[in-house]
């Protein structure tokens, strides 16, 4: 049969690096596959069971494989917040020490290039820059390379290639996490924060891509090791591979780049207007506005969309949506969604067919099984929100 | 009765001139939570190495060769309902589906259980 090679080789190009975790991974039973250049672990025990226990407990991601970014300048970030503005269609300016915000790079005819998380940190993190970014693995030295592109001299970009990144995501990724550091419990959802753990500082966000409460916690590779141990130890958290993480962010109707975010398609068909703030939509000044005025306008060719689909055979990326006889869309992300006990799928449609509702037909193996265009996310979001 | 094994990872249990087909406890372990199995309507004909079946895991899609020539007599309707059969016991009742066997001489190059462990300790 297919797909036993298939499985080992998704996403792979040779030669494949070593993150810092990779003996960790390899002795907690983890199957590794070739992912963004690296050498990642797809499962541990299984997907569903890792999708489930993430859902009702917390699980342990190694997101190490993302590019960490940190921006600075002479001139206290004025001049970052001024390049950033220029390459970035969110407000950075109004971005408040502590706060994270998402964000993309697009390029000038307003494609997608990457989606990615900034913040401003304090407390003198990260030797005191002014932004500290977080991009896609696969696609972190294309971004840097754009970037530098676009920056002034003045605005200093550093790689933090020797930090490592963690994700805890969970109904009880708070009180796990509090039970090494107390002091987190206090974030709450798009909160960062400077936290001191056995003398390792580490740099605490309180979000994540699962649509579950949890963290994002950036750690020197050098004790990476010693805190997913710690965590792991807690009787709350378990590892869990990218098989679920893509599960989960599939449910929380999150986009993934490479996927359902390319060049090819805007932020407004993207649904992610939200991440242009109205000060940016009026003033303009960042490169692809005039892509997003259009569609603000005159509405996107297409829109990103999720997909309810009857009956148990999956749709998966590259499948035809139709609408009688006419391909309207196509599925960029698919699969069976282990909480919902069904398949789901994000696809872009054309925008007549977009609507909530639209009964739409999806290609797949020659059959046509019936999906209908639904509200996303699948599974709700379970924040920690400011009370 | 006798068992073949593939080096694509299936099954066959050979009585009379009936094969019974399915996938391996190994490629059930290494495809994950099976959550789908499309399989072939009664009737079917296939020539050995036709695209015979599909496994849905969590991750992925594969498909599932005839191992050898024949008609299809039945299909396992258990596995609708419960796919994960596939998982749980891959190898007696996760079966795909059953072979009116067109040409026994297709048999002869298979593995036997023996060669077949020794192959995937081999992998």
């Amino acid at each position: 049969m297919s797909g036993i090679d298939d499985v080992t080789h998704l996403e792979e190009e040779l030669p494949l690096q070593e993150l810092p975790l990779d003996a960790w991974h390899r002795a907690r039973g983890a199957r590794m596959v070739g992912f963004a250049g690296y050498h990642m672990p797809i499962q541990y025990e299984g997907i569903m069971a890792e999708h489930t226990w993430t859902r009702e407990h917390a699980g342990l991601f190694d997101v190490s494989h993302m590019g960490q970014i940190a921006f600075s300048d002479e001139s206290d970030g004025k001049a970052v917040d001024e390049a950033l503005e220029h390459l970035l269609p969110s407000d950075i300016k109004g971005l408040k020490p502590f706060r994270q915000r998402y964000s993309m790079l697009l390029d000038e005819e307003g494609g997608i290039l990457d989606d990615l998380m900034v913040s401003r940190p304090g407390d003198g993190a990260f030797d005191g820059a002014a932004i500290y970014m977080v991009v896609n693995g696969a696609t972190k030295y294309d971004d840097m390379g754009w970037m530098i592109e676009h920056l002034p001299d003045e605005v200093v970009m550093n790689h933090m290639d020797e930090q490592a990144l963690l994700a805890l995501q969970g109904p009880e990724a708070g009180e796990a996490l509090a039970a090494l550091i107390p002091e987190t419990a206090d974030l709450v959802f798009m909160q960062s924060g400077a936290f001191n753990w056995r003398g390792v500082p580490l740099w605490i966000s309180r979000s994540g891509y699962t649509g579950e409460d949890g963290f994002e916690i950036s750690v020197p590779a050098a004790d990476v090791t010693l805190l997913a141990d710690a965590l792991c130890d807690l009787p709350q958290v378990k590892p869990i591979g990218l098989g679920a993480r893509d599960s989960l962010r599939l449910e929380a109707g999150l986009p993934l780049y490479g996927h359902d975010l390319t060049p090819a398609v805007s932020t407004i068909g993207a649904d992610l207007g939200f991440a242009i703030q109205k000060r940016r939509r009026e003033e303009g000044g960042f490169i692809g506005h005039a892509r997003v005025m259009k569609e603000l306008a005159d509405g996107p060719g297409s829109k990103r969309v999720g997909l309810k689909i009857e009956g148990r055979l999956p749709a998966r990326e590259g499948a035809q949506i139709y609408a009688g006889g006419a391909q309207v869309g196509e599925v960029t992300s698919g699969g069976f969604a282990p909480s919902v006990g069904a398949p789901i799928a994000m696809g872009w449609v054309s925008l007549p067919h977009s609507a909530e509702g639209t009964a739409l037909e999806i290609e797949v193996r020659g059959r046509r099984i019936a999906a209908t265009v639904a509200p996303m996310p699948f599974v709700p979001h379970r924040y920690r929100r400011k009370a | 009765m006798s068992r073949y094994f593939t080096d694509e990872h299936e099954w066959i249990d050979v009585a009379g001139d009936i094969a019974t087909v399915g996938i391996t406890d190994y490629a059930q372990e290494q495809l994950g939570d099976i959550v789908f199995v499309e399989l072939p309507a009664e009737g079917t004909t296939f020539e050995k190495g036709d695209d015979a079946a599909v496994v849905e895991s969590v991750k992925a899609a594969s498909d599932v060769y005839a191992p050898i020539s024949g008609e299809v007599v039945e299909s396992n309707s258990a596995l609708e309902d419960e796919p994960a059969l596939v998982n749980s016991d891959a190898e007696e009742d996760g079966w795909f589906f059953k072979l009116r066997i067109a040409d026994a001489s297709e048999l002869e190059g298979l593995m036997n259980e023996a060669a077949y462990k020794k192959f995937v300790a081999s992998l």
